[in-house]
Protein backbone atom coordinates (compact mmCIF):
# COMPACT_ATOMS: atom_id res chain seq x y z
CA UNK A 1 0.00 0.00 0.00
CA UNK A 2 2.68 2.19 0.62
CA UNK A 3 4.05 1.58 -3.03
CA UNK A 4 0.20 2.82 -4.25
CA UNK A 5 0.02 5.61 -1.52
CA UNK A 6 3.45 7.15 -2.87
CA UNK A 7 2.29 6.55 -6.85
CA UNK A 8 -0.57 7.83 -6.42
CA UNK A 9 0.61 10.74 -4.09
CA UNK A 10 -1.78 10.65 -1.52
CA UNK A 11 0.38 10.16 1.93
CA UNK A 12 -1.91 9.97 4.77
CA UNK A 13 -1.33 12.26 8.15
CA UNK A 14 0.96 9.71 10.40
CA UNK A 15 -1.27 9.31 13.36
CA UNK A 16 0.63 9.25 16.59
CA UNK A 17 2.22 6.35 18.89
CA UNK A 18 1.43 6.87 22.44
CA UNK A 19 2.29 3.45 23.76
CA UNK A 20 6.09 3.91 24.81
CA UNK A 21 5.33 7.13 26.44
CA UNK A 22 4.96 5.51 30.08
CA UNK A 23 7.82 3.69 29.88
CA UNK A 24 9.77 6.60 31.03
CA UNK A 25 8.63 6.59 34.77
CA UNK A 26 11.04 3.27 34.71
CA UNK A 27 13.54 4.93 32.64
CA UNK A 28 14.24 7.66 35.19
CA UNK A 29 15.03 5.54 37.42
CA UNK A 30 17.72 3.57 35.67
CA UNK A 31 18.63 7.33 34.38
CA UNK A 32 19.34 8.33 37.96
CA UNK A 33 21.26 5.25 39.06
CA UNK A 34 23.44 5.16 35.78
CA UNK A 35 24.32 8.45 35.18
CA UNK A 36 23.10 10.62 37.22
CA UNK A 37 20.51 13.08 36.01
CA UNK A 38 17.06 13.77 38.01
CA UNK A 39 14.10 14.64 36.97
CA UNK A 40 13.58 18.23 36.93
CA UNK A 41 9.65 18.10 38.06
CA UNK A 42 9.20 19.78 34.59
CA UNK A 43 7.69 18.60 31.29
CA UNK A 44 5.92 20.04 28.11
CA UNK A 45 3.94 18.82 24.95
CA UNK A 46 4.61 20.09 21.63
CA UNK A 47 1.96 20.03 18.99
CA UNK A 48 1.27 22.74 15.54
CA UNK A 49 -1.63 24.23 16.12
CA UNK A 50 -4.23 23.66 13.06
CA UNK A 51 -6.66 26.61 11.67
CA UNK A 52 -10.24 26.49 11.63
CA UNK A 53 -12.74 26.68 14.88
CA UNK A 54 -12.51 22.31 14.52
CA UNK A 55 -9.07 23.04 16.52
CA UNK A 56 -10.21 25.95 18.75
CA UNK A 57 -12.80 23.91 20.18
CA UNK A 58 -10.47 21.28 21.04
CA UNK A 59 -7.97 23.38 22.35
CA UNK A 60 -10.72 25.00 24.68
CA UNK A 61 -11.79 21.48 25.87
CA UNK A 62 -8.20 20.68 26.14
CA UNK A 63 -7.38 23.71 28.55
CA UNK A 64 -10.94 22.80 30.84
CA UNK A 65 -9.60 19.22 31.16
CA UNK A 66 -6.08 19.88 31.91
CA UNK A 67 -7.18 22.79 34.37
CA UNK A 68 -8.64 20.26 36.31
CA UNK A 69 -6.29 17.66 35.65
CA UNK A 70 -3.62 20.23 37.61
CA UNK A 71 -6.25 21.25 40.02
CA UNK A 72 -6.17 17.93 41.74
CA UNK A 73 -2.85 16.84 40.92
CA UNK A 74 -1.57 20.36 42.53
CA UNK A 75 0.69 20.83 39.45
CA UNK A 76 1.44 23.55 37.67
CA UNK A 77 0.64 24.95 34.17
CA UNK A 78 1.44 27.24 31.38
CA UNK A 79 0.69 27.44 27.61
CA UNK A 80 4.07 29.28 25.26
CA UNK A 81 3.90 29.59 21.68
CA UNK A 82 7.54 29.55 20.01
CA UNK A 83 8.57 31.37 16.77
CA UNK A 84 8.34 28.05 14.75
CA UNK A 85 4.58 28.42 15.16
CA UNK A 86 4.22 25.00 17.73
CA UNK A 87 2.07 25.09 21.11
CA UNK A 88 4.14 23.94 23.98
CA UNK A 89 2.14 23.22 26.98
CA UNK A 90 4.54 23.22 29.84
CA UNK A 91 3.72 20.40 32.90
CA UNK A 92 5.25 21.71 36.41
CA UNK A 93 5.23 18.41 39.53
CA UNK A 94 7.12 16.99 41.43
CA UNK A 95 5.84 13.05 41.14
CA UNK A 96 6.99 11.79 37.48
CA UNK A 97 4.59 9.83 37.28
CA UNK A 98 1.56 12.67 37.23
CA UNK A 99 3.64 14.24 34.91
CA UNK A 100 3.50 11.48 32.45
CA UNK A 101 -0.55 11.28 32.70
CA UNK A 102 -1.21 14.96 31.92
CA UNK A 103 0.81 14.64 29.13
CA UNK A 104 -1.28 11.59 27.84
CA UNK A 105 -3.96 13.35 28.74
CA UNK A 106 -2.73 16.37 26.20
CA UNK A 107 -2.47 13.38 23.93
CA UNK A 108 -5.49 11.96 24.06
CA UNK A 109 -8.04 14.76 23.73
CA UNK A 110 -5.83 15.52 20.52
CA UNK A 111 -6.39 12.61 19.35
CA UNK A 112 -10.29 12.33 20.16
CA UNK A 113 -10.63 15.40 18.44
CA UNK A 114 -8.69 14.03 15.33
CA UNK A 115 -5.89 16.49 15.99
CA UNK A 116 -3.37 13.65 16.78
CA UNK A 117 -0.82 13.92 13.44
CA UNK A 118 -0.47 17.61 14.94
CA UNK A 119 1.98 16.18 17.92
CA UNK A 120 5.41 16.68 17.53
CA UNK A 121 7.23 15.53 20.32
CA UNK A 122 7.31 15.69 24.21
CA UNK A 123 9.90 16.43 26.55
CA UNK A 124 10.80 15.64 29.85
CA UNK A 125 13.27 17.62 31.87
CA UNK A 126 16.19 15.72 33.57
CA UNK A 127 19.42 17.40 34.99
CA UNK A 128 22.55 16.29 36.50
CA UNK A 129 21.78 16.02 40.82
CA UNK A 130 24.46 18.19 42.31
CA UNK A 131 23.84 21.61 40.73
CA UNK A 132 26.37 21.09 38.06
CA UNK A 133 23.75 22.80 35.74
CA UNK A 134 24.33 19.69 33.20
CA UNK A 135 20.72 19.53 31.57
CA UNK A 136 19.32 16.33 29.73
CA UNK A 137 15.97 16.44 27.94
CA UNK A 138 14.10 13.07 26.93
CA UNK A 139 12.14 13.82 23.93
CA UNK A 140 9.64 11.64 22.57
CA UNK A 141 8.98 11.64 19.02
CA UNK A 142 5.22 10.54 18.88
CA UNK A 143 5.27 9.70 15.04
CA UNK A 144 8.40 7.43 15.53
CA UNK A 145 7.27 6.43 18.68
CA UNK A 146 10.75 6.84 19.94
CA UNK A 147 12.78 8.45 22.75
CA UNK A 148 16.18 10.84 22.33
CA UNK A 149 18.29 12.94 24.49
CA UNK A 150 18.68 16.05 23.69
CA UNK A 151 21.47 17.97 26.26
CA UNK A 152 21.68 22.31 25.13
CA UNK A 153 24.94 23.98 26.29
CA UNK A 154 25.25 27.70 25.76
CA UNK A 155 25.24 29.16 22.60
CA UNK A 156 22.75 26.67 20.72
CA UNK A 157 25.61 23.91 20.99
CA UNK A 158 24.95 20.19 22.28
CA UNK A 159 26.52 18.10 24.98
CA UNK A 160 27.10 15.04 22.68
CA UNK A 161 29.05 12.98 25.09
CA UNK A 162 26.03 12.81 27.72
CA UNK A 163 23.73 12.36 24.94
CA UNK A 164 25.57 9.29 24.03
CA UNK A 165 26.02 8.17 27.14
CA UNK A 166 22.30 8.49 28.14
CA UNK A 167 21.74 6.57 24.71
CA UNK A 168 24.16 3.62 26.22
CA UNK A 169 22.10 3.92 29.95
CA UNK A 170 18.82 3.72 28.48
CA UNK A 171 19.45 1.04 25.60
CA UNK A 172 17.07 -1.34 27.22
CA UNK A 173 14.46 0.50 28.97
CA UNK A 174 13.34 2.35 26.60
CA UNK A 175 12.95 2.86 22.69
CA UNK A 176 15.62 4.51 21.55
CA UNK A 177 15.32 5.94 18.10
CA UNK A 178 17.95 4.59 16.30
CA UNK A 179 18.69 6.98 13.51
CA UNK A 180 21.42 9.96 14.86
CA UNK A 181 19.48 12.00 11.91
CA UNK A 182 16.56 12.23 13.55
CA UNK A 183 17.84 13.55 16.86
CA UNK A 184 16.32 16.93 15.89
CA UNK A 185 17.55 19.92 18.38
CA UNK A 186 14.95 22.04 20.19
CA UNK A 187 16.46 25.28 20.77
CA UNK A 188 15.17 27.86 23.25
CA UNK A 189 12.56 25.52 24.81
CA UNK A 190 10.47 26.40 27.48
CA UNK A 191 11.55 23.66 29.98
CA UNK B 1 -9.32 3.92 16.62
CA UNK B 2 -7.07 7.35 15.22
CA UNK B 3 -9.59 9.70 13.34
CA UNK B 4 -7.93 11.77 10.53
CA UNK B 5 -9.99 14.64 9.83
CA UNK B 6 -9.34 14.47 6.31
CA UNK B 7 -11.44 12.50 4.00
CA UNK B 8 -9.56 10.87 0.92
CA UNK B 9 -9.84 12.82 -2.41
CA UNK B 10 -10.66 9.87 -4.56
CA UNK B 11 -11.28 12.44 -7.58
CA UNK B 12 -7.79 13.54 -7.85
CA UNK B 13 -6.40 10.01 -7.16
CA UNK B 14 -8.67 8.14 -9.95
CA UNK B 15 -7.89 11.31 -12.45
CA UNK B 16 -3.93 10.63 -11.78
CA UNK B 17 -4.34 6.54 -12.01
CA UNK B 18 -6.52 7.39 -15.60
CA UNK B 19 -3.38 9.85 -16.82
CA UNK B 20 -1.01 6.79 -15.79
CA UNK B 21 -2.61 4.52 -17.41
CA UNK B 22 -2.77 6.40 -20.46
CA UNK B 23 0.01 7.14 -20.51
CA UNK B 24 1.51 3.42 -19.97
CA UNK B 25 -0.85 2.47 -23.05
CA UNK B 26 0.55 5.04 -25.02
CA UNK B 27 3.80 3.46 -24.21
CA UNK B 28 3.03 -0.17 -25.01
CA UNK B 29 1.33 0.97 -28.57
CA UNK B 30 4.59 2.56 -29.15
CA UNK B 31 6.60 0.39 -28.76
CA UNK B 32 4.43 -2.44 -30.43
CA UNK B 33 4.39 -0.09 -33.70
CA UNK B 34 8.12 0.38 -33.68
CA UNK B 35 9.11 -3.22 -33.49
CA UNK B 36 6.08 -4.00 -36.06
CA UNK B 37 7.34 -0.95 -38.87
CA UNK B 38 11.04 -1.45 -38.40
CA UNK B 39 11.62 -5.33 -36.83
CA UNK B 40 13.56 -6.21 -33.98
CA UNK B 41 17.23 -4.84 -34.72
CA UNK B 42 17.20 -1.40 -34.33
CA UNK B 43 14.97 -1.25 -31.05
CA UNK B 44 17.69 -2.82 -28.45
CA UNK B 45 19.84 -0.03 -29.59
CA UNK B 46 17.09 3.25 -29.15
CA UNK B 47 15.86 1.70 -26.00
CA UNK B 48 19.80 1.40 -24.39
CA UNK B 49 20.01 5.31 -25.27
CA UNK B 50 16.87 6.51 -24.00
CA UNK B 51 17.89 4.31 -20.67
CA UNK B 52 20.93 5.69 -20.52
CA UNK B 53 19.01 9.43 -20.47
CA UNK B 54 16.57 8.00 -18.17
CA UNK B 55 19.40 6.38 -15.83
CA UNK B 56 20.91 9.41 -15.54
CA UNK B 57 18.28 11.85 -15.28
CA UNK B 58 17.05 9.60 -12.35
CA UNK B 59 20.36 9.07 -10.54
CA UNK B 60 21.43 12.52 -10.82
CA UNK B 61 18.11 14.23 -10.70
CA UNK B 62 19.40 16.21 -7.59
CA UNK B 63 22.53 17.50 -8.62
CA UNK B 64 21.83 18.34 -12.12
CA UNK B 65 18.90 20.92 -10.36
CA UNK B 66 21.30 22.30 -7.98
CA UNK B 67 23.61 22.80 -10.64
CA UNK B 68 21.20 24.46 -12.98
CA UNK B 69 19.66 26.65 -10.35
CA UNK B 70 22.76 27.37 -8.81
CA UNK B 71 21.64 25.87 -5.56
CA UNK B 72 24.49 25.87 -2.29
CA UNK B 73 24.04 23.36 0.13
CA UNK B 74 23.86 24.91 3.59
CA UNK B 75 24.71 23.64 7.08
CA UNK B 76 22.64 23.98 10.33
CA UNK B 77 25.35 26.34 11.31
CA UNK B 78 24.78 28.60 8.19
CA UNK B 79 20.76 28.54 8.08
CA UNK B 80 19.70 27.65 11.16
CA UNK B 81 16.10 28.97 11.24
CA UNK B 82 15.63 27.03 7.66
CA UNK B 83 16.83 23.68 8.89
CA UNK B 84 14.91 23.93 12.51
CA UNK B 85 11.92 24.28 10.39
CA UNK B 86 12.47 21.38 8.45
CA UNK B 87 13.58 19.30 11.48
CA UNK B 88 10.58 20.03 12.73
CA UNK B 89 8.48 19.16 9.53
CA UNK B 90 10.00 16.21 9.30
CA UNK B 91 9.59 14.89 12.46
CA UNK B 92 5.95 15.77 12.22
CA UNK B 93 5.90 14.05 8.36
CA UNK B 94 8.40 10.95 10.41
CA UNK B 95 10.53 11.17 7.35
CA UNK B 96 14.29 11.70 7.08
CA UNK B 97 15.50 14.78 6.82
CA UNK B 98 16.62 16.04 3.26
CA UNK B 99 19.58 18.18 2.38
CA UNK B 100 19.10 21.66 2.51
CA UNK B 101 20.51 24.15 -0.24
CA UNK B 102 19.66 27.75 -1.00
CA UNK B 103 19.77 29.50 -4.46
CA UNK B 104 20.65 33.18 -4.68
CA UNK B 105 18.24 34.25 -6.97
CA UNK B 106 15.28 36.61 -6.75
CA UNK B 107 12.91 34.64 -8.09
CA UNK B 108 10.67 33.85 -5.36
CA UNK B 109 10.74 29.70 -5.61
CA UNK B 110 11.76 26.74 -4.15
CA UNK B 111 12.29 23.19 -5.32
CA UNK B 112 12.72 19.91 -4.37
CA UNK B 113 14.56 17.01 -6.24
CA UNK B 114 15.89 13.65 -5.59
CA UNK B 115 15.27 10.26 -6.46
CA UNK B 116 14.44 9.42 -2.80
CA UNK B 117 13.54 9.95 0.66
CA UNK B 118 17.45 9.34 1.34
CA UNK B 119 19.16 11.79 -1.68
CA UNK B 120 16.19 14.42 -1.54
CA UNK B 121 17.49 18.07 -1.69
CA UNK B 122 15.23 20.70 -0.26
CA UNK B 123 16.04 24.15 -2.18
CA UNK B 124 14.42 27.74 -1.81
CA UNK B 125 15.98 30.57 -3.30
CA UNK B 126 17.04 33.84 -1.36
CA UNK B 127 14.00 35.72 -2.88
CA UNK B 128 11.25 33.65 -0.91
CA UNK B 129 13.17 34.21 1.95
CA UNK B 130 13.00 37.71 1.58
CA UNK B 131 9.54 38.10 0.66
CA UNK B 132 7.19 34.70 2.85
CA UNK B 133 6.51 35.52 6.42
CA UNK B 134 7.75 32.80 8.54
CA UNK B 135 4.74 30.46 8.33
CA UNK B 136 4.09 30.83 4.82
CA UNK B 137 7.83 29.82 4.17
CA UNK B 138 7.09 26.84 6.44
CA UNK B 139 3.87 26.24 4.30
CA UNK B 140 6.11 26.06 1.52
CA UNK B 141 8.41 23.73 2.57
CA UNK B 142 5.81 21.13 3.89
CA UNK B 143 4.38 21.32 0.22
CA UNK B 144 8.30 20.54 -1.32
CA UNK B 145 9.05 17.84 1.18
CA UNK B 146 5.65 16.26 0.58
CA UNK B 147 7.21 15.93 -3.46
CA UNK B 148 10.11 14.08 -1.74
CA UNK B 149 7.52 11.71 0.46
CA UNK B 150 5.32 11.12 -2.77
CA UNK B 151 8.75 10.82 -4.68
CA UNK B 152 7.47 12.81 -7.92
CA UNK B 153 10.82 12.80 -9.35
CA UNK B 154 10.46 9.44 -9.60
CA UNK B 155 7.39 9.08 -10.94
CA UNK B 156 8.19 12.41 -13.33
CA UNK B 157 11.69 10.90 -14.46
CA UNK B 158 9.66 7.49 -15.64
CA UNK B 159 6.51 9.05 -16.80
CA UNK B 160 8.84 11.17 -19.47
CA UNK B 161 11.27 8.48 -20.09
CA UNK B 162 8.44 8.09 -23.41
CA UNK B 163 8.47 11.60 -24.29
CA UNK B 164 12.67 11.35 -24.53
CA UNK B 165 12.10 7.65 -26.69
CA UNK B 166 9.91 9.58 -29.27
CA UNK B 167 11.85 12.48 -29.38
CA UNK B 168 14.85 10.25 -30.18
CA UNK B 169 13.65 8.11 -32.85
CA UNK B 170 12.48 11.57 -34.87
CA UNK B 171 15.84 13.04 -34.74
CA UNK B 172 17.46 9.62 -35.35
CA UNK B 173 15.36 9.04 -38.24
CA UNK B 174 16.21 12.28 -39.42
CA UNK B 175 19.62 11.87 -39.61
CA UNK B 176 18.91 8.48 -40.93
CA UNK B 177 16.91 10.20 -43.86
CA UNK B 178 19.77 12.80 -44.65
CA UNK B 179 22.33 10.56 -44.56
CA UNK B 180 21.14 7.84 -46.99
CA UNK B 181 18.66 6.30 -45.30
CA UNK B 182 18.92 2.49 -44.76
CA UNK B 183 20.09 3.10 -41.17
CA UNK B 184 17.62 1.99 -39.69
CA UNK B 185 18.12 -2.13 -39.56
CA UNK B 186 15.90 -3.70 -41.86
CA UNK B 187 18.09 -4.21 -45.16
CA UNK B 188 16.11 -4.12 -47.74
CA UNK B 189 16.93 -3.66 -51.80
CA UNK B 190 14.05 -0.79 -52.08
CA UNK B 191 14.86 2.56 -51.26
CA UNK B 192 11.39 3.59 -52.17
CA UNK B 193 10.09 1.74 -49.54
CA UNK B 194 12.87 2.58 -46.98
CA UNK B 195 11.95 6.23 -47.19
CA UNK B 196 8.52 5.42 -46.27
CA UNK B 197 8.90 3.93 -43.30
CA UNK B 198 11.11 6.13 -42.03
CA UNK B 199 8.53 9.01 -42.39
CA UNK B 200 6.22 6.70 -40.79
CA UNK B 201 8.44 6.22 -38.11
CA UNK B 202 8.70 10.15 -37.86
CA UNK B 203 4.98 10.96 -38.10
CA UNK B 204 3.96 8.27 -35.52
CA UNK B 205 7.18 9.53 -32.98
CA UNK B 206 5.75 12.88 -33.41
CA UNK B 207 2.39 11.82 -32.31
CA UNK B 208 3.52 10.10 -29.73
CA UNK B 209 5.88 12.95 -28.26
CA UNK B 210 2.78 15.43 -28.24
CA UNK B 211 0.54 12.94 -26.65
CA UNK B 212 2.93 12.16 -23.98
CA UNK B 213 4.00 15.72 -23.76
CA UNK B 214 0.43 15.89 -22.74
CA UNK B 215 0.11 13.74 -20.69
CA UNK B 216 3.22 14.43 -18.45
CA UNK B 217 1.67 18.04 -18.02
CA UNK B 218 -1.50 16.72 -16.52
CA UNK B 219 0.44 14.26 -14.18
CA UNK B 220 2.59 16.83 -13.22
CA UNK B 221 -0.37 19.08 -12.60
CA UNK B 222 -1.88 16.04 -10.26
CA UNK B 223 0.86 15.90 -8.43
CA UNK B 224 1.04 19.36 -7.77
CA UNK B 225 -2.17 19.08 -6.16
CA UNK B 226 -1.58 16.07 -4.65
CA UNK B 227 1.68 18.32 -2.64
CA UNK B 228 -0.46 20.92 -2.04
CA UNK B 229 -2.88 18.81 -0.10
CA UNK B 230 -0.54 16.96 1.60
CA UNK B 231 1.20 19.92 2.30
CA UNK B 232 -2.17 21.87 3.80
CA UNK B 233 -2.86 19.05 5.80
CA UNK B 234 0.79 18.56 7.73
CA UNK B 235 1.02 21.91 9.25
CA UNK B 236 -2.96 22.06 9.62
CA UNK B 237 -3.07 24.98 8.19
CA UNK B 238 -4.22 25.36 4.26
CA UNK B 239 -4.73 29.46 4.31
CA UNK B 240 -1.45 29.76 4.75
CA UNK B 241 -0.41 27.71 1.89
CA UNK B 242 -3.17 29.59 0.05
CA UNK B 243 -1.43 33.16 0.77
CA UNK B 244 2.13 32.05 0.46
CA UNK B 245 0.86 31.09 -3.06
CA UNK B 246 -0.78 34.00 -3.81
CA UNK B 247 2.29 35.97 -2.98
CA UNK B 248 4.71 34.57 -4.75
CA UNK B 249 2.41 34.03 -8.20
CA UNK B 250 1.77 37.72 -7.81
CA UNK B 251 5.25 38.30 -7.22
CA UNK B 252 6.18 35.78 -10.26
CA UNK B 253 4.00 37.95 -12.68
CA UNK B 254 6.44 41.20 -12.04
CA UNK B 255 9.81 39.64 -12.71
CA UNK B 256 10.95 41.02 -15.64
CA UNK B 257 11.53 38.81 -18.95
CA UNK B 258 15.23 38.61 -18.74
CA UNK B 259 14.98 36.71 -15.68
CA UNK B 260 12.28 34.18 -16.96
CA UNK B 261 14.49 33.80 -19.99
CA UNK B 262 18.24 32.98 -18.19
CA UNK B 263 15.68 30.26 -16.89
CA UNK B 264 14.64 28.70 -19.75
CA UNK B 265 17.71 27.45 -21.46
CA UNK B 266 17.59 24.69 -18.38
CA UNK B 267 14.40 23.42 -20.64
CA UNK B 268 16.09 23.49 -23.44
CA UNK B 269 19.17 21.63 -22.37
CA UNK B 270 17.37 18.62 -21.28
CA UNK B 271 15.75 17.27 -23.77
CA UNK B 272 12.50 15.85 -21.25
CA UNK B 273 10.06 18.66 -19.97
CA UNK B 274 12.26 19.90 -16.90
CA UNK B 275 9.93 19.17 -14.87
CA UNK B 276 11.57 15.78 -14.72
CA UNK B 277 14.72 17.28 -12.54
CA UNK B 278 12.74 18.84 -9.99
CA UNK B 279 9.74 20.22 -8.47
CA UNK B 280 9.37 24.20 -8.32
CA UNK B 281 6.84 25.60 -6.79
CA UNK B 282 5.86 28.01 -9.21
CA UNK B 283 7.51 28.11 -12.07
CA UNK B 284 6.40 26.68 -15.78
CA UNK B 285 2.74 27.87 -15.47
CA UNK B 286 2.03 24.89 -17.70
CA UNK B 287 3.35 21.95 -15.54
CA UNK B 288 1.11 23.73 -12.43
CA UNK B 289 -2.63 23.90 -11.95
CA UNK B 290 -3.72 27.44 -11.99
CA UNK B 291 -3.75 29.07 -9.13
CA UNK B 292 -7.52 29.41 -9.23
CA UNK B 293 -7.68 25.53 -8.94
CA UNK B 294 -4.68 25.42 -6.41
CA UNK B 295 -6.73 28.29 -3.86
CA UNK B 296 -10.06 26.36 -4.35
CA UNK B 297 -8.32 23.25 -3.18
CA UNK B 298 -7.18 24.59 -0.16
CA UNK B 299 -10.40 26.76 0.68
CA UNK B 300 -12.29 23.18 0.86
CA UNK B 301 -9.51 21.79 3.10
CA UNK B 302 -9.85 24.87 5.16
CA UNK B 303 -13.62 24.00 5.65
CA UNK B 304 -12.59 20.63 6.89
CA UNK B 305 -10.59 21.49 9.29
CA UNK B 306 -13.85 24.06 10.37
CA UNK B 307 -15.99 21.41 11.13
CA UNK B 308 -16.71 21.08 14.56
CA UNK B 309 -16.15 17.57 15.99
Amino acid sequence: MRFLDALLGRSKPKQPKLDALFGVTAAAITLEASAGLKPTGQAAVCFKPASGQGFAAASEELRGVLDLAVQEAGSTLRVEDDRYGYRWVVLGDPELEDLVTAVHMVNATLEQHGFGPQLLCSVFGFAEAGGSGRRCHLVYLYKRGSFYPFAPLQGERRDNELELQVRGALGSDLPIEPELARWFALWGIPL
Amino acid sequence: MARTRFPADLGLSSRMLLTMFLLGLLYVVFIGALVAILGTRSLPLVLLIAGGFLFFQYFFSDRIALFAMRGQEVSPQQAPELHQMIDRLCALADMPKPRVAVSDSDIPNAFATGRNQKHAVVCVTTGILRRLSEPELEAVLSHELSHVAHRDVAVMTIASFLGILAGMVVRYSFYAGAFGGGGWGRSNDNRDNTGLVILLVVVASAVVYALSFLLTRALSRYRELSADRAGAILIGRPSTLASALVKVSGEMARIPTRDLRAAEPLNAFFFAPALAQGFSFSSLFHTHPPLERRLEQLAKLEAQLGRQA
